[in-house]
């Protein structure tokens, strides 16, 4: 039997489980916020087309309008400043085959209850690898806060300094770009990075290492408390859209349970 | 003495919802110079250029010299009662279920007689200060006031046929996280409204004056988002039912003429929030606030519109801003005349530049937030549709009637 029709069997049997790390797309999930001056990422909004009445008497469907980077949604390198000269770093010239990747997930959520400001640093992660293994090559790393439990006002957590959300410090992002070759990051909250991370150096470490050396971001995962510490294959493909920096997208885990 | 308005009991669940009746409601084209006077509050007749005189009612040429030349001009409104009666049953179907009903006989000061509705503490031989005010059917009538303050005297039940007070109404404030939204909620309350829903959007975003604006008497705090339709649907849903006057204080002023924004970001935020969101708030809440026009002491009464001036005419230095708040004001023109069967008016308030961060490089006159809920419940209180607030937007309606071009030119140096 091929590999994927072990796959297909693996999926129909259950022994492999397809688990949903998105968010529902509503007009109400909190977008990042910028200063009011600057340009704003456009919330998902919905109009209804017709639903079976005089407008489509048959159909029921609606126009929706969002940013790219609105509720759950795949950050492509050109997003970020330090990427926009790479080859293939737009969300349409990325190579499909990186919308599947393996995954390691470390568990921050105790850490991340006790302090929203919480920093992911290189000897938290040198002690996930003690107990999890080395982080394998071109594998996403998904940093599990719980913070997608969270009631909107504490996920978006705005404070008048900003808002507060855990993230990585820029070493460890450097490092697992340079040192572990990771295929991306990703998070349960607004960015990839820390909500203070505007205060770091650089600011925005995970969007300036990991899109500087082409690699991708996830953000407004939910559901990663489901997944194992490795062994999850994350299907993330964004919509082909050109020329775009992200995409709101479906993201799916696949992880294999114990018979 | 006018008795104080009793706070109107909940309404008997049982009973029919009076549905709203217009008093006749045709007017020569002429005539409408009173609806014009009556839309901004002020009492203006003809007189003619030639000879002087004062004409009522509305003539299309002089009575006394013939001549054509008959403008409409601000007149003092002062005059004596001569004779007042009471009209007890009415073949009209308006007034037949708004009778007793009581009107006089006037000699104004300045020279013509009139038959107007008469206030309730107006008898015979007082002086009075006549007022054109904008009935149910949206047209001029003349309503004969006491000549000073008399206790509880906004309460007449006549005078409030024609006004849109907030006394025991309720109010909907569409957007609480503004300094002008927190104002007007403060006003209303100030002004007797027996509830203020004031709609909050993204409640996870924190905002000046959160801690203070549930303290406000009768406030209800509501999650609404005039750019989500779904949202608009949900909150009218709930309180269309209950919305009697409803003030629409989403803002979105930027800085900026068309050429030189980058993109089109801004552009759409502007018409999203003011645009689509006045016309999710028509469509929502407009229909049940028509349908409840006459639902007694606290029927629907009106839809509040806060515009630039410049919805007139555009000041390029926020040129987009302007062109998408004319948009608001055409918009309001169509709702004014989709309310007015159910005799809810459409009050649009003009200002010029507000006392807020939005408008921090324009030299003052500003209009502080504050002045402008004053003037908004003062706009209600006496039943007008077209308030101009404030030094700025009194002087573009000036000079807007005089030299248009001149104006363009000018706003755009």
């Amino acid at each position: 039997m091929s590999a994927l029709t072990d796959f297909a069997t693996a999926l129909a049997a259950g022994t492999i489980r397809v688990i949903d790390l998105t968010n529902t797309l509503t007009p109400e999930f909190p977008t990042i916020v910028m200063p009011p001056e600057l340009g704003q990422c456009a919330p998902f909004r919905i109009e209804e087309i017709s639903r079976y009445d005089e407008r489509g008497p048959a159909w029921y469907w609606n126009n929706f309008s969002m940013g790219e980077h609105t509720g759950t949604h795949f950050d492509a390198p050109i997003h970020w400043v330090t990427g926009k000269e790479l080859p293939g770093n737009a969300v349409d010239t990325i190579p499909p085959a990186h919308f599947l990747a393996p995954a390691c997930v470390i568990d921050c959520s105790a850490s991340a209850a006790a302090d929203p400001d919480f920093v992911l640093t290189i000897p938290f992660v040198e002690a996930w690898e003690t107990d999890h293994g080395r982080i394998p090559p071109k594998s996403w790393v998904l940093l599990r806060t719980d913070w997608h439990k969270r009631p909107r006002k504490q996920y978006v957590n705005l404070l008048d300094d900003g808002p507060h959300s855990p993230g990585p410090a820029p070493a460890v992002v450097k490092w697992l770009v340079e040192e572990r070759d990771v295929h991306g990051f990703g998070t349960e909250t607004i960015g990839t990075d820390a909500g203070q991370a505007a205060h770091f150096n650089p600011p925005y470490p995970a969007h300036h290492y990991m899109h500087g050396r082409g690699r991708y971001g996830l953000q407004c995962l939910a559901n990663l408390d489901q997944l194992p510490p490795t062994g999850a294959l994350i299907l993330a493909a964004p919509l082909k859209i050109r020329q775009g920096s992200g995409s709101p997208l479906r993201v799916l885990a696949l992880i294999e349970t114990t018979p | 003495m006018t008795e104080p308005l009793p706070r109107p009991r909940r309404k008997d669940p049982l009973r029919k919802t009076r549905e709203p009746l217009l008093p006749q409601g045709v007017r020569s084209r002429t005539a409408h110079g009173l609806t014009a006077a009556a839309a901004e509050g002020r009492f203006a007749l003809q007189v003619c250029f030639d000879c002087g005189f004062t004409l009522y009612p509305p003539r299309d040429a002089c009575p006394r010299c013939l001549s054509a030349r008959v403008p409409f001009q601000d007149v003092p409104p002062e005059g004596t009662v001569l004779a007042e009666t009471t009209i007890r049953t009415s073949t009209d179907v308006y007034f037949r279920e708004r009778t007793p009903w009581r009107i006089g006989t006037i000699v104004l000061d300045c020279g013509p007689s009139f038959v107007a509705h008469l206030h309730g503490d107006v008898t015979e031989q007082a002086r009075i200060r006549m007022t054109l005010r904008l009935d149910k059917s949206g047209n001029a009538v003349a309503i004969a006031m006491p000549a000073g303050p008399t206790p509880n005297q906004q309460d007449d039940v006549q005078l409030r046929e024609l006004t849109c007070d907030p006394k025991f109404r309720r109010v909907l404030i569409t957007d609480g996280r503004n300094a002008t939204g927190q104002a007007m909620a403060r006003a209303m309350a100030a002004a007797g409204a027996s509830i203020i829903f004031i709609g909050i959007a993204d409640p996870w975003k924190p905002y000046p004056g959160e801690a203070t604006l549930r303290d406000i008497q009768g406030a209800e705090i509501v999650t609404l988002d005039i750019t989500n339709t779904q949202s608009v649907a949900d909150v009218a849903g709930e309180i269309a039912h209950r919305v009697d006057i409803l003030v629409n204080t989403a803002e979105h002023p930027r800085i900026g003429g068309i050429m030189h924004r980058h993109g089109l970001t801004i552009a759409r935020e502007e018409m999203d929030i003011r645009y689509f969101g006045l016309l999710r708030l028509a469509q929502h809440f407009g229909p049940t606030m028509r349908a409840r026009g006459a639902d007694g002491v606290n029927a629907a009464a009106a839809f509040v519109n806060l515009l630039s001036v410049h919805a007139l005419i555009n000041w390029p230095q926020y040129g987009a801003f302007s062109a998408a708040e004319a948009a608001c004001l055409s918009a309001a023109q169509a709702l004014r005349a989709e309310l007015r069967g159910g005799g809810v008016k459409v009050l649009n308030m003009f200002t010029g530049p507000l006392d807020t961060e939005w408008f921090q490089l324009v030299p003052p006159p500003k209009l502080s937030p504050a002045a402008l809920a004053a003037a908004t419940v003062d706009a209600l209180r006496n039943g007008i549709e077209d308030a101009y607030v404030g030094d700025i937007a009194q002087d573009i309606r000036s000079r807007l009637d005089v030299q248009p071009k001149a104006l363009e030119r000018e706003l755009g140096q």
